[in-house]
């Protein structure tokens, strides 16, 4: 089997095409080992992966954690709560530490965009990036683009539309950089005031009405939006936001075709999308979990076993 | 008595309009003679040959962090870098801790500059503790030696209080600098908008918090004929106003830092914390508007905002580095490499923006290269090329995003009360 030209996984900007295409064809391979009775294979035995987590995170978490147990490699947890983070020290003293206990991989998700370049270029393990700020979301990018070329066989050409909270959201670019880089033709919707400055330059088509976003696209992936945010920051309320962007099964059937619907989750639902469409014929939201998990076992073996 | 023969200077003074290769003898830190062939016994000798001497530098806006953050920088240190990039003088912005609200201060920052080589000019706070709320004692920190007023690292954003500040000032003839930015559009943000901060993702400054505000500054300055001057100008909108401004002969200036007319917001990709200053590093548009105000004479000035911060704060994360960057060292280089070889500036105009008009905006001497004159003087040398070592700045600080890079032009060494400092 080939190998990556990158050394680290910080996003799919710049990723080349050919890597991608590796990632997204090793992670056939280990989907099925997802079904086999014993979902272990000894490919990272020996090896010791480190979860820095210094953001709230279950669903990656896990994915992740699982994905590296099923490789058997050793794993070790480390979330903001139970860090030295809150006793004011550094994060390059906090990984620097971390690596001198003898680590292999560090997959780490913080909330300041470019913390995964900034610690690579002064650590010397391997970086896997588990989402940075607003910045990117590599994996869940990587397991997006697999669960539409499940449905479709291929992503050339294919017409992928991204709706909600594009400016703060790094599943947005991962996406966008991966799709545009594997051929597809990429659009984002959203109130004008969550779609982030010259977003056209990225090479995306810019959509304000949800109705002409829907008769564009073959798939949706729709954001989560963060209850949490502000709200009335950046849209009047949430009421509003559902009545305008929030995805139902009429509007769905108004674009005349079957889109497939992807959501990275948590969903919230009855907000961006109505249980109906989540839970309904064409979505792939419960396949994109499962996908995940296949997707993270294939960086972690790719960019693990990668010769230095 | 000493005296120092200068031999063979290229001297070039736009004020007596000199350009001419001579030798200068200076005593007691008086130039006695400017001639050819000048001979001295016990004359310190120096062979100038290849190298310009200039009226001395002043850098109007540099931060000295003393009293408060002398790990950061200190006045001594500050001095230090300043003489090495050329500079004889320099006015300190008052974002210390205390800061300069008061005429204690000011003393305590004289004293610890007095018998420095380098003349350092306090900048006083508009308002009390730079909180925006109430104005600082100005006739006193004018009678105590400040030679302007500035609450910058924060804007005068209360108009009122603006008002106010605009009115009071200008019975003391002296400017209040501003830090323009709307602080409500500025909050959170750690870049430049564009295209390069959504491909980021870090979060954006547009650049309506600096357009904005010199508009809206602009209309008070012609309402109450006040003396206004812009720190750090980086936008092609904060241009157009000054140049409109200027046309209809308000009393506003401005100045550029170096760093906005070199480098664009392409540089922050990689996240490196050295490319973060506020204002941020904006498109190219900007830059090139920034040259041309420089060339139009829209921006008066090239100043650092010499920021020096620890190590240890900036090698953090992107968005929690503190902003700023030290200029000292490496402006006159950035200068003659981008706008005197690219001939946006003559050398004349170069030195009016490093000399001359900084002198005039701050109300300070001006200084003339003639006999009868003290001797006030930047050497520098136009053509030498050298590679930027922070390792090896006079600076505190090492947080300069030029390491590394290849300069044309440096600062051969300064003279001022009677003493000589060279670079090397």
């Amino acid at each position: 089997m080939s190998s990556l030209s990158i050394q680290h996984l910080l996003g799919l900007h710049e990723v080349p095409r050919e890597d991608i295409q590796l990632i997204l064809d090793s992670t056939d391979t280990f989907l099925e080992i997802l079904d086999r009775p014993i979902k272990k294979v000894p490919t990272l035995q020996g090896k010791t992966v480190v979860n820095l987590f210094f953001e709230n995170s279950t669903r990656t978490r896990i994915s992740f954690e699982l994905a590296e147990r099923r490789l058997s490699a050793d794993v070790v947890n480390f979330a903001t709560s139970s860090s030295s983070v809150s006793k004011g020290e550094t994060l390059l003293d906090t990984a620097r530490n971390i690596e001198a206990m003898k680590v292999d991989i560090v997959v780490m998700r913080h909330s300041a965009a470019g913390s995964g370049h900034f610690l690579s270029t002064r650590c010397t393990s391997k970086f896997i990036n588990a989402g940075d700020g607003a910045h990117e979301h590599p994996t869940q990018g990587l397991l997006d683009m697999f669960s539409i070329r499940q449905k479709f066989g291929t992503l050339e050409g294919l017409r992928v539309c991204i709706i909600g909270d594009i400016a703060h959201s790094r599943v947005a670019r991962s996406n966008i950089y991966g799709l545009i880089t594997m051929g597809a033709e990429v659009a984002v919707c959203g109130p004008p005031s969550m779609i982030p400055f010259d977003m056209e330059k990225l090479g995306v088509r810019v959509f304000t009405s949800l109705p002409d976003a829907l008769r564009f696209s073959d798939a949706i992936n729709v954001l989560r939006i963060q209850l949490e945010r502000d709200a009335g920051a950046d849209f009047p309320s949430l009421r509003e936001y559902r009545n305008t962007f929030g995805i139902t099964r009429e509007r769905l059937d108004a674009a005349g075709k079957d889109i497939t619907v992807l959501h990275p989750g948590p969903i919230n639902r009855g907000v961006e999308i109505e249980s109906e469409v989540a839970d309904g014929p064409y979505s792939v939201i419960l396949p994109q979990v499962t996908n995940g998990v296949a997707i993270r076992m294939a960086v972690l073996y790719l960019i693990g076993t990668k010769a230095e | 008595m000493t005296s120092y023969l200068f031999k063979n200077a290229h001297i070039v003074d736009p004020v007596t309009g000199t350009d001419t290769q001579k030798d200068i003898l200076i005593v007691d830190g008086v130039i006695e003679r400017i001639d050819e062939g000048i001979v001295s016994d016990d004359a310190i000798l120096l062979d100038l040959a290849g190298k310009t001497v200039t009226p001395g530098f002043c850098d109007m806006h540099v931060h000295f962090r003393e009293p408060g953050f002398e790990y950061k920088e200190d006045i001594r240190s500050g001095a230090a870098a300043a003489a090495a990039g050329g500079f004889t003088a320099v006015a300190c912005m008052p974002n210390t801790d205390p800061p300069i609200d008061n005429a204690s201060v000011v003393t305590l920052i004289l004293q610890k500059a007095h018998g420095l080589t380098v003349d350092v000019y306090p900048i006083g706070c508009v308002t009390k503790a730079r909180r925006g709320e109430s104005l600082a004692p100005m006739v006193e920190l004018r009678e105590a030696g400040v030679v302007a007023f500035s609450d910058d690292g924060s804007p005068v954003h209360n108009t009122k209080l603006l008002r106010t500040a605009l009115e009071y000032a200008s019975m003391l003839d002296v400017p209040i600098i501003q830090h323009a930015e709307d602080p409500l559009l500025f909050v959170g943000g750690a870049m430049n908008e564009s295209v390069v901060s959504t491909e980021l993702g870090l979060p954006p400054i547009s650049r309506l918090a600096e357009d904005t505000v010199v508009r809206r500054d602009i209309a008070f300055t012609e309402y109450v004929n006040g003396k206004y001057h812009l720190a750090h100008m980086s936008t092609a909108g904060a241009a157009d106003a000054v140049r409109e401004a200027k046309l209809r002969g308000l009393r506003v200036t401005s100045e550029v830092a170096p760093h906005h007319f070199s480098l664009t917001d392409e540089s922050v990709r990689g996240y490196d914390s050295n490319f973060k200053m506020n204002p941020p590093l904006r498109t190219a548009d900007d830059v090139r508007a920034m040259k041309e105000a420089l060339r139009d004479g829209i921006a008066d000035v090239i100043a650092t905002d010499h920021a020096p911060h620890a190590m240890d704060e900036k090698d953090v994360e992107f968005v929690y580095a503190p902003f700023g960057i030290i200029g000292l060292e490496t402006a006159l280089g950035l200068a003659v490499t981008e706008l005197l070889l690219q001939e946006w500036l003559t050398l004349p105009q170069l030195i009016e923006k490093f000399s001359t008009n900084p002198r005039r905006i701050l109300g300070l001497e001006q200084l003339r290269i003639e006999a009868g004159a003290q001797a006030n003087l930047s050497i520098i040398d136009l053509g030498v090329q050298w590679t930027v070592d922070v390792t090896r700045f006079r600076s505190k600080a090492r947080n300069s995003p030029f390491h590394g890079r290849v300069l044309t032009g440096k600062a051969f060494g300064i003279f001022n009360k009677g003493r000589m400092i060279l670079s090397e």
